[in-house]
């Protein structure tokens, strides 16, 4: 049997798809559409029910895309996800607007089961509503008192959906929906509908609910001091900074062993398999692969489960609401500053943070600017470049290179509004932006439900995204690894083999920077030489910027091996220290002031990360976005670091 | 009058007409129809947007949105 659950935004349809399918559940998309599709299976007495978890929503006329997406669902009966019966999740507190798409549904003429859910509170309120009458009045429909909180009953829930008639009787309103064919000619009748179908639930209620519920502004202290003009700003930023503290704190452990994981996982196919190009492609260009997939789970995992918390407990929404009019000159709204302050962590799960965004438009742009956020991955490039260029000097407290750094991070923030505002002016659209939220009653999460959302978006990024990362990286491996003819095999031959065991270690440093530097993407970076000299480059960090794509921070092993050799090499000299010691044709440093904040600047605008980019893809189903993203930002980040080159030196 | 002109959080208004417009039936969706009874809770800091109660339940919408609703 197929049944579909519909319900209201925080009417808990999400808990009760989850009590009744636990970890049976899968998510998807509707062909061609930004909705994500979830299912799942149960078995209860032995009938198999597939239930689809269609998105909340108020109404079933089509004004966004969730909604469309409903509708077409269960108006189509020939479509392919139409359902042999709905269920309809309500919040019995406020039955008056549940009733409205509730009603709607029953008016569709499909076998509806009602979910009267978070009877406890009802009862709390003494709100008293006659359920038998209530169910009587709406033409017998079957209506079960609910508790998705403490999941009780939930037997009778499922006994419940068995029994519902599979044959109705058309509706006398069931007429509605039938002549409407197109939706977006009379607006005005549908408003008139809408009117008159309020009117009818009053009707109804009057009957069975005796005192209509006073608001009993159960939570208004909370919210005088989450909306306050001071206050309300100050504990947001303190929350943010004690969640991106958290991230950075727990993501740390489980993303080194994953790195350990797949290194070990690499060596050993490496050790085991007989030596040859596709143990090379396994063990070097796969495994690695995969796990550069990996690594970005835990961050996901983690904002996601902060932002759950955040979304149930109901002050998301507060959120929303004291900072929509900051962000609204920008293009943006309240919804989007999660995502876009998500993007100091990675811009990966922020990207996918943008779903709750409902105007196109405003998501859109969302999308777009987040990763100019500086992300953790650029802090390792930030900081080598700031350790070999930014002069020691301190005022008082602060550090000339602690401010240097500060001010990647404020760049980034101010450059991600102003592209913002860009992609306003450019961007058109008939949608009208507006904000009419529900700020729903505080609630402690139901920690069940977390762990579920947690798995659930990790899922959607490693099926989703990881198929296009796991591809590009086995393309620049292949890159990295293999040059044209036989250029790369007569420059490893050219250096001195060692005799002495103790060299054998510099040997193969000395082999890998060559082999890097005779690759297809060495010839790459030499190739752009000419195009990043300007910005005080040389053909060494132009193979890095390349590599850079596969992750940022890659930037630092680049450099690491190519500078594994040169003519001041020295066994003990760091990193750092060898690339302090770099000079260019004319005998001056490489690494200057200029030409190192101008290479912090490109890291800080560039659009280096191909994760990020496969994300973006899927997120907006389209190559377009993400390829004006790539543009628009690495034009930003040439054009920045040529005037800061150009003022510095 | 309209509802975004309203400031004292102490009185109920009720609805009398919703502006013709692409958000009429949003709003008319979300409870906000002719006769029901609304008051204002909070503003957010600037003003804007503004939290009502719609009997049952907590609503936010912008000044822009509020100016489209007549109450009385």
């Amino acid at each position: 049997m197929k049944a579909a659950l519909v319900g209201n935004p925080n009417a808990g349809k999400t808990s009760v798809f989850n009590l009744l399918t636990g970890l049976n559940q899968k998510v998807g998309n509707y062909p061609g559409i930004t909705v994500d599709k979830k299912w799942g299976h149960f078995n209860y007495q032995g009938t198999d029910v597939e239930l689809l978890d269609l998105p909340g929503l108020y109404s079933i006329y089509p004004k966004s895309q969730d909604e469309e997406v409903v509708f077409q669902v269960l108006r189509q009966k020939d479509h392919r996800d139409h359902p042999d019966l709905v269920i309809v999740v309500m919040d019995a507190t406020n039955l008056e607007r549940n009733l409205f798409l509730a009603t709607q549904i029953l008016d569709l003429g499909i076998p509806t089961l009602l979910i009267a859910n978070m009877i406890d509170l009802m009862d709390k309120d003494q709100v008293g509503v006659n359920l038998e009458k209530l169910s009587e009045l709406l033409g017998g429909v079957p209506l079960v008192p609910f508790n998705a909180r403490t999941g009780q009953d939930l037997a009778l829930l499922k006994s419940a959906l068995l029994e519902v008639p599979l044959e109705v009787m058309p509706s006398p309103h069931t007429q509605e929906f039938m002549n409407l064919e197109e939706w977006n000619t009379g607006r005005q009748e549908e408003a008139a509908l809408g009117e008159a179908r309020y009117k009818r639930i009053r009707q109804i209620l009057s009957f069975c609910q005796p005192l209509p519920r006073k608001r009993s502004v159960r939570h208004q202290k909370w919210d005088q001091i989450l909306t306050h003009p001071v206050w309300g700003y100050l504990i947001f930023l303190s929350l943010l900074a004690l969640i991106f503290q958290t991230i950075f704190a727990w993501s740390e452990v489980p993303m080194n062993l994953i790195d350990t994981v797949f290194l070990t996982l690499s060596q050993w196919t490496q050790a085991t398999l007989p030596n040859g190009p596709l143990t090379d492609l396994i063990s070097q260009g796969l495994i690695p692969g995969l796990g550069g997939v990996m690594i970005f789970i835990p961050q996901i995992a983690l904002l996601f489960g902060f932002i759950f918390v955040l979304e149930e407990t109901g002050y998301m929404a507060r959120v929303v609401f004291i900072t929509d009019r900051l962000m609204r000159p920008f293009g943006l709204n309240g919804r989007s500053i999660v995502p876009l302050i998500s993007g100091v962590a990675c811009a990966i799960p922020a990207v996918m943070a943008t779903r709750t965004i409902d105007h196109w438009k405003e998501r859109l742009i969302t999308i777009m600017v987040v990763p100019l956020m500086s992300c953790s991955a650029r802090l390792p490039v930030y900081t080598l470049l700031i350790a070999l260029v930014v002069p020691d000097v301190s005022w008082g407290i602060f550090n000339l290179k602690g401010m240097v750094l500060m001010a990647l991070y404020l760049v980034g923030f101010v450059a991600a509004l102003f592209s913002a505002l860009l992609f306003k002016w450019i961007l058109k659209t008939k949608e009208k932006s507006f904000l009419v939220m529900e700020l729903p009653d505080y609630k402690t999460p139901r920690w069940s439900n977390l762990g579920i959302t947690m798995l659930e978006k990790c899922k959607i990024f490693v099926w989703e995204a990881g198929k296009v990362i796991l591809a590009i990286s086995v393309i620049l491996w292949i890159l990295a690894s293999y040059g044209p003819g036989d250029q790369m095999a007569s420059a490893i031959a050219k250096i001195p083999v060692p005799t002495e065991s103790a060299q054998q270690a510099d040997y193969q440093q000395q082999v890998k920077s060559v082999a890097l530097e005779h690759s297809y993407i060495g010839i790459a970076g030499k190739w752009i030489e000419p195009a990043i000299k300007p910005l005080g480059y040389n053909w060494q960090i132009g193979i890095s910027l390349i590599t850079s794509f596969v992750a940022r921070e890659v930037f630092v092993g680049s450099m690491a091996t190519i500078y594994s050799v040169g003519e001041t090499f020295e066994n003990d000299q760091t990193l750092l220290e060898r690339m302090s010691h770099q000079r260019n044709g004319l005998g001056k440093p490489v690494y200057t002031l200029a030409s190192g904040i101008s290479l912090m600047l490109f890291y800080a605008f560039a659009m280096q990360c191909m994760s990020t980019l496969a994300v973006v893809r899927r997120e907006t189903k389209s190559w377009k976005w993400p390829l004006i993203q790539l543009v628009y930002m690495t034009a930003l980040a040439y054009i920045s670091a040529l005037i800061a080159f150009n003022l510095l030196n | 009058m309209t509802l975004d002109q309203v400031s004292n959080s102490s009185k109920s208004y009720i609805v009398r007409q919703i502006k013709k417009g692409p958000l009429t039936t949003k709003l008319i969706d979300m409870g906000l129809f002719p006769g029901k009874e609304i008051r204002l809770l909070f503003k957010a800091p600037f003003g804007d947007p503004i939290a009502i109660d719609v009997q049952g339940y907590t609503l936010s919408l912008r000044r822009e949105e509020a100016a489209l609703i007549s109450i009385e």
